[in-house]
């Protein structure tokens, strides 16, 4: 099964401007604290971390947990001095990892 | 004397409690390991009533230099942690998701820079439809 996700950058990026990265993954991130109608517990099934690394370089990493939505949404804000490329790794309970590339490309 | 102790006494136990519950001033003492926690810095933007818990938007944005990692907490959930953050050179200390929240509690950020300064914020949420408590849509 394919993983969606929706990667979006500002359309001009600059060196040495900030700039936000808005990150959406589909996944149920099921608590693993829920019952379903016959009472058995449902088991856990989470992300737990992300990571970005730009040019192989980690930027930016998070630890997620239960209490984070379902179908998580991270947005997080770097710098680049020059054009690059940025991989999001996510990765979760029972074995789950997603990776996505991202060409970052500076204005002059 | 009498009726104002009265009062205090039936007055909503939110209203008075500015006091993190326990398990949350224990979970942050944790992670700081006793270190003082500066007031400041760091600003938590979230809706103060919200009607839905199921996806709930914050964002935490630390002001200043050298901050290398972040963390949102919160006081009622089954877990006290949301989000742990660790920011390189590249980044800049701000971050926006989406998160649970069980009942009206308050939400606690926490930023340690690179000298090891501990700064926080919190912030009360009221929480009208609960997450956890039916079955979500997704």
């Amino acid at each position: 099964m394919s993983t969606r996700t929706v990667i979006t950058l500002p359309p001009v990026l600059r060196a040495g401007e900030p700039f936000e990265v808005q990150v959406l993954i589909a996944h149920p991130m099921e608590t693993g604290h829920r019952r379903d109608a016959d009472g058995r517990l449902l088991p856990r099934d989470i992300l737990n971390h992300f990571e970005v690394q730009l040019d192989g370089s980690t930027v930016f990493e998070a630890d997620l947990f239960p209490a984070i939505a379902a179908n998580p949404y991270l947005a997080f804000t770097l710098v680049a001095q020059r054009s690059g490329t940025l991989s999001l790794r996510w990765r979760g309970d029972n074995g789950f990892a997603h990776i996505e590339t991202v060409a970052v490309n500076l204005s002059p | 004397m009498k009726r104002r102790a009265l009062m205090l006494a039936v007055l909503p136990l939110p209203l008075l409690a500015q006091d993190l519950v326990p398990g949350l001033q224990q979970t942050i003492a944790t992670l700081t390991q006793g270190a003082v926690v500066n007031e400041g810095r760091v600003r938590i933007e979230v809706a103060e009533l919200v009607e839905n818990g199921n996806a709930v938007p914050v964002r935490v944005a630390v002001s200043g230099e050298g901050i290398q990692a972040l963390w949102l907490l919160n006081e009622l959930n089954p877990q006290r942690e949301v989000l742990h953050c660790r920011f390189g050179a590249a980044a800049r200390p701000v971050v926006s998701t989406r998160v649970r929240l069980s009942a009206t509690q308050q939400l606690v950020a926490l930023a340690v820079d690179a000298q090891g300064q501990w700064w926080q914020a919190r912030q009360r949420v009221i929480v009208t439809l609960a997450a956890c408590l039916e079955g979500d849509n997704t």
